[in-house]
């Protein structure tokens, strides 16, 4: 008589999802496929609706438009208690009525699986909090809380994991260790895990796939790496790390690559990795891709962007690398990292140098930066 | 520091103040009186030994009880719904229900009780324990709609929607969640609720016809001089509150310290 707990993840896919609150459209159109037993995660800045697309897909809010399937059964209109979806609330979301115990053996008590209590000791003891079982929520910490919650929703074995940032309120060693703990857990048990989060580095490390988030809608979905290297719009470019943008007419264009005239500096992109041909359009580099020459401009070649000269005006020392600022004469500012391997080229404000980068490194954008004249 | 003398004298003198008639009634309730209790009389303990004594006590005590605790169950659940429903939905009326329900309060209780008294003679409704207990479950109703009301707005509909996502459906979600987290607060509507209307006799005056309660009895025998065995069950009232006010303080305390050695 006893449910049957999910063996496995199940694939979810959002079809034309589009959610408007009175006044107000919180996501404008989400297309989605998550196979099933990934790790996605969902990236995007304060207010973007991250939360409100799980909602949806929890079932605690109904989409205006729109279909979502689960294992390819369509659930739109299934209530919550009948999707095998468990949601890890950003505001936690304890029973304080109950103990820490109690909580986590909910969901399983609700399905009537057997042993529940035991079950529930042991996702507390998963999270290290199997000593508090017998205490209310609000003798908890905020992190305790948190991996209580996390363990909460985890024991429930569901088909999809929501986490709507799960990993907020602890200090750094405690966040790294819990990532690598949920990341063991979802492949351990090839678990779907959508994954919502602030903090790029965190979506990084742990999404097979990551999608960046803007405004309500997706404006960049792949793989961590190709989002990195290759990101398609502004705003995916200055989320996830850091850019330096170039903007100017094409002049020239061939069957390899496009390029553009920047302030009188000619800048060249792989046309493969330019998403616009013709026209005005921005051109940009991460900064550690980027380096700089102190003595003279580096030989004119068609593999190589330089831009200068210029003057060092900030230097950061981050630990591992240099950030360097470098005021180029209306061009802007540009930034350079570079490793801290002990023999540091220049590290004198104010020196004059020239920055260069290989030419398939650069990035052509879709659209501009908003303030493209400063 | 100086020490606030002066109100420290002052909150005593108000203290006692209060406490006069409290103590003057128990001491009462020992006076050695047959018909007048106004005069003392001598020491006995007959009147607590046989509080029954006089059946039109007991019989007035005994109607106050089942008045109040009918009215009370009646009072609390219909408000507590209410009130749940006031603060979860929106519609229409809802602005218009929330005036009604202050109306009670604002309203003089001679204005009500008169009122209602009309009301009930224009139906053809006699009057007695039906219209006393339809009486108090009114006035009772306003003061659980709020009490109930303030505790739902603090209730984080995340909690129930937690409940929602970890297979819980609607009526589990309501007896296992939202119920037993605003018990606190249905708790003390209902003591309120009883408290008023074992103690209301204005209203219970226009509405009641030839049922007896206790204020009423109280209110009737005053002329004649109060019999002691009143001062025993208002001494048994009063006790019995301390009691329970004592009972909750305590394991409060207990429940405090023992979070605190806990943590
Ligand atoms: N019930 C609601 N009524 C009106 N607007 C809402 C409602 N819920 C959310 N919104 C709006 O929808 C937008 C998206 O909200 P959402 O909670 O999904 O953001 P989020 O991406 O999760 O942000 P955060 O990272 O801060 O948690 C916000 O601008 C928010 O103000
Ligand atoms: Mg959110």
């Amino acid at each position: 008589m006893a449910e049957q707990q999910a063996s496995a993840g199940a694939d979810l896919e959002l079809r034309g999802i589009r959610k408007e609150f009175p006044g107000f459209t919180a996501i404008e159109e989400l297309d989605l496929t998550i196979p099933a037993g990934q790790f996605f995660a969902l990236l995007g800045p304060s207010g973007c609706g991250k939360t409100t697309t799980l909602r949806i897909i929890a079932g605690l809010d109904q989409p205006t438009t729109g279909k979502i399937f689960l294992s390819g059964k369509d659930i739109t209109d299934t209530k919550p208690h009948e999707r095998k979806v468990n949601t890890v609330f950003q505001s936690y979301a304890l029973f304080p009525h109950m103990t820490v115990l109690d909580n986590v053996a909910f969901g399983l008590k609700q399905r009537k699986i057997d042993e529940p209590m035991k079950k529930a000791q042991d996702a507390l003891n998963l999270v290290e909090l199997g000593h508090l079982g017998n205490r209310r929520p609000q003798q908890l910490s905020g992190g305790q809380q948190q991996r209580v919650a996390l363990a909460r929703a985890l024991v429930n074995r569901p088909s999809l994991l929501l986490l709507d940032e799960p990993l907020g309120a602890l200090d750094l060693k405690l966040r790294r260790q819990m990532q690598i703990e949920l990341k063991a857990i979802q492949m351990e048990v090839g678990l779907t895990f959508l994954h919502v989060t602030h903090d790029q580095e965190e979506a990084m490390d742990m999404a097979d796939t990551v999608a960046v988030m803007n405004k309500g809608r997706i404006e960049q979905m792949g793989a961590p790496e190709k989002l990195y290297d290759r990101p398609k719009t502004v705003f995916v470019s200055k989320f996830l790390g850091q850019s330096n943008l170039f903007v100017g007419d094409v002049v020239e264009e061939n069957a390899n690559s496009v390029s553009i005239d920047c302030k009188g500096h000619k800048l060249t992109v792989p046309k493969a990795r330019a998403e616009k041909h013709s026209g005005k359009i921005a051109i940009g580099v991460r900064p550690e891709k980027a380096t700089f020459h102190e003595d003279g401009a580096p030989a004119q070649s068609s593999d190589l962007n330089v831009v200068g000269p210029g003057e060092i005006i900030d230097i950061r020392f981050t630990g591992v690398s240099n950030q360097y600022l470098i005021e180029i004469p209306n061009l802007g500012e540009v930034t350079v990292f570079a490793q801290n391997v002990g023999k540091s080229p220049v590290t004198e404000l104010g020196a004059k140098v020239w920055v260069s980068w290989k030419v398939e490194h650069a990035f052509g954008l879709a659209d501009l930066p908003v303030t493209e004249d400063k | 520091m100086k020490k606030p003398w002066g109100l420290a004298v002052y909150s005593g003198l108000a203290l006692v103040f209060l406490m006069i008639p409290i103590v003057y009634t128990i001491i009462f309730s020992f006076n050695d009186s047959i018909r007048s209790n106004t005069v003392w009389e001598g020491f006995t303990v007959r009147h607590w030994t046989n509080a029954c004594a006089r059946a039109d006590v007991c019989e007035a005590l005994g109607n106050s009880i089942f008045i109040g605790v009918v009215s009370t169950l009646v009072a609390t659940i219909l408000g507590s719904a209410i009130a749940i429903g006031l603060v979860r939905y929106r519609f229409r009326a809802r602005a218009a229900i929330n005036l009604a329900l202050f109306l009670p309060m604002a309203t003089p209780e001679v204005v009500l009780g008169a009122g209602l008294a009309a009301f009930f003679f224009n139906l053809g409704f006699p009057s007695g324990m039906l219209t006393t207990i339809l009486a108090h479950v009114m006035f009772c109703l306003s003061f659980v709609v709020v009490t109930v009301k303030a505790r739902v707005q603090t209730l984080d509909p995340a909690l129930e929607e937690a409940g929602r996502d970890l297979y819980a459906n609607p009526n589990q979600v309501f007896w296992k969640i939202t119920f037993p987290l605003l018990l606190p607060g249905i708790i003390s509507a209902a003591l309120l609720s009883f408290a008023l209307s074992f103690d209301d006799f204005i209203i219970t005056y226009f509405n009641s016809g030839s049922v007896s309660t206790f204020p009423k009895m109280i209110y009737v025998a005053a002329s004649r001089g109060v019999p002691a065995e009143a001062n025993v069950i208002a001494s048994s009232v009063f006790l019995f509150a301390i009691m329970i006010v004592l009972v909750v303080q305590i394991t409060g305390s207990i429940r405090r310290k023992r979070l605190s050695k806990m943590a």
